[in-house]
């Protein structure tokens, strides 16, 4: 599997680690309940089709990139740097 | 038709021309009294004992490919009850248990094997660990044995025991684990459930669940609604796409971990072995084939199929454990889906919806867990109480934080076990 890098091109998916789901850049405020805390550290859409994801590519450029990919397939659809999005 | 020496004998001298199928393919009837979404193994076994034990037999089991085409068939075949923690402590032992006597009780050849399980340790804290793991154990009234290095290398000398990286302190012997075939393990919920009146529909997806009121009436399905009042839902892996059906969204992300095997070789590994050290554990089949598994690829998959890094990883680890398996020619790969939970334990629990029942989260303790999981997701579905050897796998114990059952001790997040 490879990832395209925004900073530095397509690079072997080793040189990145997995997150998880880009739920994660969505952080609710200190005080949003134990709801809307459960929500975002644990409960998960989960989906076959069509998912984004954070990967951090630690052996590269150590950007946090977003990853729009099928967990079907493990094609990639699209990715981004996370920077910009709320992290 | 029973299995029985003098069946044999008889069958094999009238050309075996007289054995039947093992269950019936009927059409789904417009009702039954319960529903069990899945015919995996925790499927079967559920329905096998709603009928065995709570006398349910109004029950279809509906499967949307063949009945053990999923994760019971994709696993490597281990069974053991060697955890520490209370809830899974008692929950596996009781499994374990139900393993012992499940051939006579279904009158099926599942091949159970109990050749011994054992967990090496390669430090001193890994060592300490794996005696308070052992102790857990023998309280809970399973068994375990301290081996030293000596007692490792007695059992397993053909293992690195000189490698400076990693060296062998000893290990975790569990005697009463071991393996089965586990094709044959869903065969024999399937005609034990069958025979006891069990309907198994399988080339049957569910495409809906029907809600009234908060209370399940039915489910949509390719082959039309059926209705039932009561509901289980046994389908790890894609527990989060059914459980969506009913609004629900899970502490669940699906991974994918892959399992591999050689050709077939002359008897070596008579034992289960797990590496303490590296993602790496192997027993070898009947048929010769060293069986061997790592850890997750480590992102969300629902592929049943992994990448290259980890086989190349799964197999520095083989190698830095048992050269003595270098030369041996690997046949296959595959992934099974997990559904795994953040604190990597399962959860068998009711659902906000009345009638509807939640069973899944197995992460990687699925395949050891089937008659154990049917047996007590049977009691709650019966009952509506919880079987006294699985009180803890509560959906709610994430956003309460009370119950965790984190036996690897890393964390109870997503993504770390």
């Amino acid at each position: 599997m490879k990832i395209d890098c925004p900073l530095c091109g397509t690079r072997d998916s080793r040189e990145f680690s997995y997150r998880g789901d880009a739920t994660y850049l969505n952080r609710p405020a200190a005080d949003a309940g134990a709801e809307a805390w459960d929500d975002y550290l644990h409960n998960r859409d989960n989906p076959a089709d069509r998912t984004d994801d954070l990967w951090h590519h630690g052996m590269g450029c150590g950007a946090w990139v977003v990853v729009t990919r099928s967990p079907a397939s493990h094609e990639i659809f699209a990715t981004r740097l996370a920077k910009g999005t709320g992290a | 038709m029973r299995f029985s020496a003098w069946n044999i004998l008889k069958q094999g001298l009238t050309g075996n021309a007289g054995w039947k199928p093992h269950w019936r393919s009927p059409e789904p009837k417009p009702a039954y009294d319960v529903i069990i979404i899945g015919g995996g193994g925790h499927g079967l076994s559920t329905a096998y004992y709603l009928a065995k034990e709570h006398g349910i037999t109004n029950i279809a089991i509906l499967e949307k490919g063949y009945i053990g085409g999923g994760n019971v068939g994709r696993n490597t075949t281990i069974v053991r009850a060697n955890y520490q923690l209370p809830g899974n402590s008692e929950f596996y032992s009781h499994s374990l248990k139900l393993w012992e006597g499940m051939e006579q009780d279904l009158n099926f050849n599942a091949m159970m094997s109990q050749r011994g399980v054992i967990m090496l340790c390669h430090s001193d804290g890994q060592r300490d660990a794996f005696a308070r793991r052992g102790n857990a154990i023998v309280n809970q009234g399973d068994d375990a044995e301290l081996l030293d290095t000596d007692g490792v290398r007695k059992m397993l000398p053909y293992l690195d025991f000189e490698q400076t990286r990693f060296p062998i302190y000893g290990g975790l012997l569990h005697r009463r684990g071991g393996s089965a075939r586990h094709d044959a393990v869903a065969w024999g919920y399937a005609r034990g459930a069958d025979m006891r009146g069990v309907d198994i529909i399988q080339n049957c997806e569910v495409t809906g669940i029907d809600i009234e009121n908060g209370a399940v009436r039915g489910v949509q399905t390719t082959k039309g609604p059926i209705r039932a009042r009561k509901i289980g839902m046994t389908v790890a892996g894609r527990t989060s796409q059914v459980a969506a059906m009913a609004g629900m969204r899970l502490p669940i992300e699906s991974h994918v971990l892959q399992a591999f095997v050689t050709e077939g070789l002359k008897p070596i590994i008579d034992t289960v072995i797990s590496y303490g050290m590296g993602h790496f554990y192997i027993s070898q089949s009947d048929k010769g084939g060293l069986v061997f598994g790592g850890d997750l690829d480590f992102y969300a998959s629902y592929a049943a199929r992994g990448n290259l890094p980890m086989v190349e990883h799964v197999a520095e680890a083989a190698m830095t454990l048992m050269p003595v398996i270098g030369k041996a020619r690997m046949l296959r790969s595959w992934g099974g889906i997990m559904d795994m939970t953040p604190d990597g334990s399962p959860i068998i629990d009711k659902t906000h919806v009345d009638g509807l029942y939640l069973n899944g989260g197995w992460c990687y303790g699925g395949f050891k867990a089937v008659p154990g999981s049917g047996n007590v997701f049977a009691h709650l579905m019966a009952t509506d109480t919880y079987h006294d050897a699985a009180t803890k796998f509560r959906l709610d114990r994430f956003k309460t934080g009370r119950g965790l059952m984190d036996e690897e001790g890393t964390g109870s997040q997503h993504n770390l076990h």
